[in-house]
């Protein structure tokens, strides 16, 4: 039996937790980037969907359905502005951040507000979008290329909504008890996956022919 | 040697507890005995039981389904069975297994160990851990009440295109499929996630990676293979449920689907699905063999690294179960090559096992039985598996009895045979008491020969050419002898697990009349769970072992002497813990992920019956949802150690106002902060304090 030099437990506490996991990456933030990576799996399924049945209508002969096509509908310039806006909400999410960091929970607040407000801006240009779309006479059930479309960009849309509500209950719940600056910083890191993802779905879906 | 670190317990201010109302409305649960207990626990060991409760149930209804085709082929042209609910009762046989039983075994096994492996109090998010059972348990239940709604799905367990569709399948069992598989699946994923940060986050000072015991390695990677794998088979099942319910034509070629789209999603899930119901069970066995043959695993880099190389090569073959659709000769030649090369490190594994036990003084009790059992059963599995690999070959065996072999002697043979030999290995530790040793045996030989005669004689029919997935065949295909030797085989294990049952009932029994206590370590084990008392008790270990070696408890009980011979170096009284520990805080228990589960089965209901089913399913979700946020994931008059929150607020929240004593964080820092006490109450997980080396002497 010997002597063993360990400090005891409560000396070797530290003040804030980022530093008590065995990585040094918090838990909260560890789930956040593993959840994260396998969404990435889901958005890789629905994109090669939709890569799969983006022609499917007109390539093929014979087939049943609307041989109208979701590409010749992209309105790329009203598309553009709308993921320039969501870009753009990722720069508030950044400044949120920035402000919560530095213990400006006001100034937090605010930035977050903008990048909800932002994100709801993207989401109702998604919906005219869609509405546009129906209205040209490309519903969900049309063909296949519109399913693989409105699926692909639904689930974006969702993950983009899911995002707004917890930014807005963050807000909410600011006012009652101080946000932790971690919990703004993996908020965050969900905010900016959800914008890469559209960035990936942009290029590939409407720019590329 | 290394002795448990003399660190004193935690301190918990005093004060009465007081409860705690996170909505102003409800009180949390308290209940420490009694099923109450139970239904709101987030104590990992708990809900490891309850994973493992309900799987053996299911267990039970997958082989009842078994034994319904076993019993209707036994003859030929058999009555028992129409073709429609044989089609039935196979898939959801097999969906079963797989999803209701295997699987959640397993994460019976990871949710009770995995924290005890790697010396934690509990798993990263309590709270989660019980909200991935409930949603499992709910979406199985569901899953099956499509018995009594209609019929089960009817289209084999992966459910091709176009069969899937509502063209050929227009009853809803396949909705029930689609729907309940992502139910299930969110919960997988949550457990998986949740897992994965436990095993990388969690781990007591000194368990480095290469330190972590063989079963927390596999389970771990399994739960990286979750996390990866669910996601594809979730967009494959969102598919299926839009085409059948909103009308969408994914898979329907007339339309311009591609059925193959069905194929690639599915299997790229699958394939790695396969080696998520083995791995585990390669991890049970890599704990039981070494210590029934008193050597360290052979080669533990290797067996590590042999489980890595599985997870990751699991991805590359998954065309292989499409070999005869018309995949092209490219894809064949690829996949084949790259499944032969997957059996090289299961071999490795074999191998290893096989030298651990070479030259060790065996023990062969029942859990080693069950182990040597799962070395040579798979061994077998392993070698049709290579047949299949050539394509040719497999072009004339797939969807012959040949296939149903195969799989069943890796995944019985495998997975269940290795499960089993978990329980018997860790039922001392999850319950206080033995299970009966001589019964064990009979169970296993009874299992073992009825697995044989069941699934064994399968090799010959399928070359024979008898199909699978047929419900009935006639006089003249010779086929009579061997599938009548296959029922039989089927009802001796049916007999070896309702003595499994007995077993454990009788075992229970004597220990309450005569109760004896089997110790903390009652197998002279290797791991970390052994070093605290049978049962474990709730906050898991008195003080965090700090970790330099694997097998580190094992190198705190024995060392070698000067002529490189095993002396034992300490008594094991004096190694272990007293469990007696008494001012640990754990993690609360919690209504609120079983709330959000209930909602689960209703959006279910309401995607498929009616649209306003799904109010309540909605509801519930977010009540649950909301609870849990405003819920501190630690009651603030218990203090905590675990974060446990919600990503939009990563922060316990004390109620204002409430009497709450003091965490010790609050206590030793000085900083008692009335109004904010935020911050404070995240206090250290004790066991992440000290990395330092300790002496050995």
């Amino acid at each position: 039996m010997a002597d063993i030099a360990l400090e005891p437990v409560e000396d070797l506490e530290f003040p804030d937790d980022t530093h008590a996991t065995s990585t040094g990456i918090s838990n909260t933030k560890m789930a956040m980037w593993v959840y994260l990576a396998s969404d990435c799996l889901l958005f890789g399924g629905l994109i090669s969907t939709y890569l799969l049945y983006k022609n499917r209508p007109g390539s093929i002969p014979g087939l049943a359905g609307s041989p109208l096509k979701a590409s010749e509908l992209f309105n790329i310039p009203f598309t553009s502005m709308t993921s320039f806006i969501l870009l753009m909400s990722s720069l508030t999410m950044v400044l949120a951040v920035n402000a919560v960091m530095g213990g400006d929970h006001k100034r937090m607040r605010l930035w977050l507000s903008a990048t909800c407000v932002l994100g709801g801006l993207f989401l109702a240009g998604q919906v005219y979008e869609f509405t546009e779309f129906v209205r040209e006479g490309l519903g969900y059930t049309s063909n296949v290329s519109a399913s693989a479309f409105y699926t692909l960009t639904g689930f974006h849309g969702a993950h983009v909504a899911i995002g707004i509500i917890m930014l807005f209950s963050a807000v909410g719940y600011s006012f009652r008890k101080q946000l932790q600056a971690e919990a703004v910083e993996v908020l965050g890191l969900y905010w900016h996956f959800v914008d890469i993802v559209w960035v990936v779905i942009f290029a590939i879906v409407y720019l590329i022919p | 040697m290394a002795l448990v670190e003399d660190h004193p317990p935690l301190e918990l201010g005093s004060g009465a507890a007081t409860v705690s109302k996170p909505l102003g409305v409800f009180a949390r649960p308290t209940a420490t005995h009694g099923w109450k207990s139970w239904l709101f626990t987030v104590d990992h060991k708990k809900i490891g039981i309850m994973y493992g409760v309900a799987a053996f149930f299911f267990l039970l209804v997958g082989g009842s389904e078994a034994l319904l085709i076993r019993t209707q082929l036994a003859v030929p042209g058999a009555k028992l069975l129409s073709a429609d609910v044989y089609n039935q009762v196979f898939t959801m046989h097999g969906v079963t297994m797989i999803f209701l039983a295997v699987m959640p075994m397993q994460s019976a096994f990871a949710n009770y160990l995995l924290p005890l492996q790697i010396g934690a109090r509990d798993v990263a998010f309590p709270r989660m851990n019980a909200l991935s059972l409930w949603i499992w348990l709910s979406g199985a239940i569901f899953f099956n009440t499509s018995w009594f709604l209609g019929g089960g799905a009817n289209g084999g367990w992966f459910n091709y295109a176009p069969n899937s569709g509502v063209t050929f399948s227009p009853g809803h069992g396949i909705d029930f499929y689609a729907v309940g598989l992502i139910i299930m699946g969110i919960g997988s994923t949550v457990s998986a996630i949740n897992l994965t940060v436990t095993v990388l986050n969690m781990r007591s000072p000194g368990m480095t990676l290469m330190r972590m015991p063989v079963f927390t390695w596999m389970a771990f990677v399994t739960q990286v293979l979750l996390v990866f794998a669910l996601p594809v088979i979730t967009v494959a099942l969102f598919l299926l449920m839009f085409d059948r319910l909103f009308d969408a034509t994914f898979f329907d070629a007339s339309k311009g689907g591609d059925p193959f789209l069905w194929q690639n999603l599915f299997w790229i899930f699958g394939h790695p699905e396969v080696y998520i119901m083995i791995l585990p069970s390669f991890g049970i066995v890599s704990e039981i063999i070494p210590v029934f043959s008193r050597k360290p695993i052979f080669g533990y880099p290797f067996m590590v690294g042999s489980g890595i190389a599985i997870g990751f090569m699991g991805w590359g073959v998954w065309a292989h179960h499409m070999f005869a659709s018309g995949i092209g000769t490219l894809s064949v030649l690829a996949f084949s090559l790259a499944t032969m090369f997957i059996a090289v490190p299961t071999g490795v594994k074999i191998l290893n096992w096989m030298a651990t036990m070479y030259g060790g003084r065996i023990r062969l009790s029942t859990p080693m039985l069950f182990s040597i059992g799962l070395v040579a059963m798979f061994t077998i599995g392993g070698l049709s598996g290579v047949t299949h690999a050539f394509a040719p070959a497999d072009a004339q065996q797939t969807d012959t009895y040949y296939i149903v072999a195969h799989f069943h002697y890796v995944l019985f043979g495998g997975a269940l045979l290795g499960l089993f030999g978990g329980m018997y290995f860790w039922w001392p530790k999850m319950f206080g008491h033995f299970l009966n040793e001589k019964m064990g045996k009979w169970n296993f030989w009874i299992m073992l020969v009825g697995f044989n005669l069941t699934f064994g004689p399968m090799h010959i029919l399928g070359l024979q050419g008898m199909m699978r997935r047929t419900y009935t065949y006639t006089e003249g295909q010779g086929f009579n002898f061997w599938n009548l030797i296959a029922t039989i085989g089927a009802f001796t294990i049916a007999v070896s697990l309702i003595l499994f049952m007995v077993n454990v009932a009788l075992s229970y029994r004597r220990h309450k009349a005569n109760p004896v206590d089997p110790g903390p370590d009652p197998w002279d084990a290797r791991s970390p769970e052994w070093m605290i008392p049978s049962p474990a008790p709730e906050h898991n270990f008195d003080e965090l072992p700090v970790v330099e070696e694997v097998d580190e408890f094992w190198h705190r009980k024995y060392g070698h002497d000067e002529n490189g011979r095993l002396v034992r170096i300490a008594r094991t009284e004096d190694v272990v813990q007293k469990g007696d520990a008494t001012d640990v805080h754990l993690p609360s228990p919690s209504y609120w992920p079983l709330v959000m589960a209930c909602g689960f089965p209703f959006v279910g209901y309401g995607l498929i019956f009616n649209y306003w089913w799904l109010v309540p399913g909605v509801l519930l979700i977010i009540l649950g949802i909301f609870g849990w946020v405003f819920e501190p994931s630690t009651d603030p008059s218990a203090g905590h150690h675990h974060d446990d929150d919600y990503p939009t607020d990563d922060r316990p929240d004390a109620v204002d106002g409430s009497e709450d004593a003091p965490t010790d964080a609050e206590a030793g820092d000085g900083e008692v902060d009335g109004s904010s006490d935020d911050a404070d109450e995240r206090t250290l997980e004790p066991a992440m304090a000290s990395t330092e080396e300790t002496t050995v002497g």
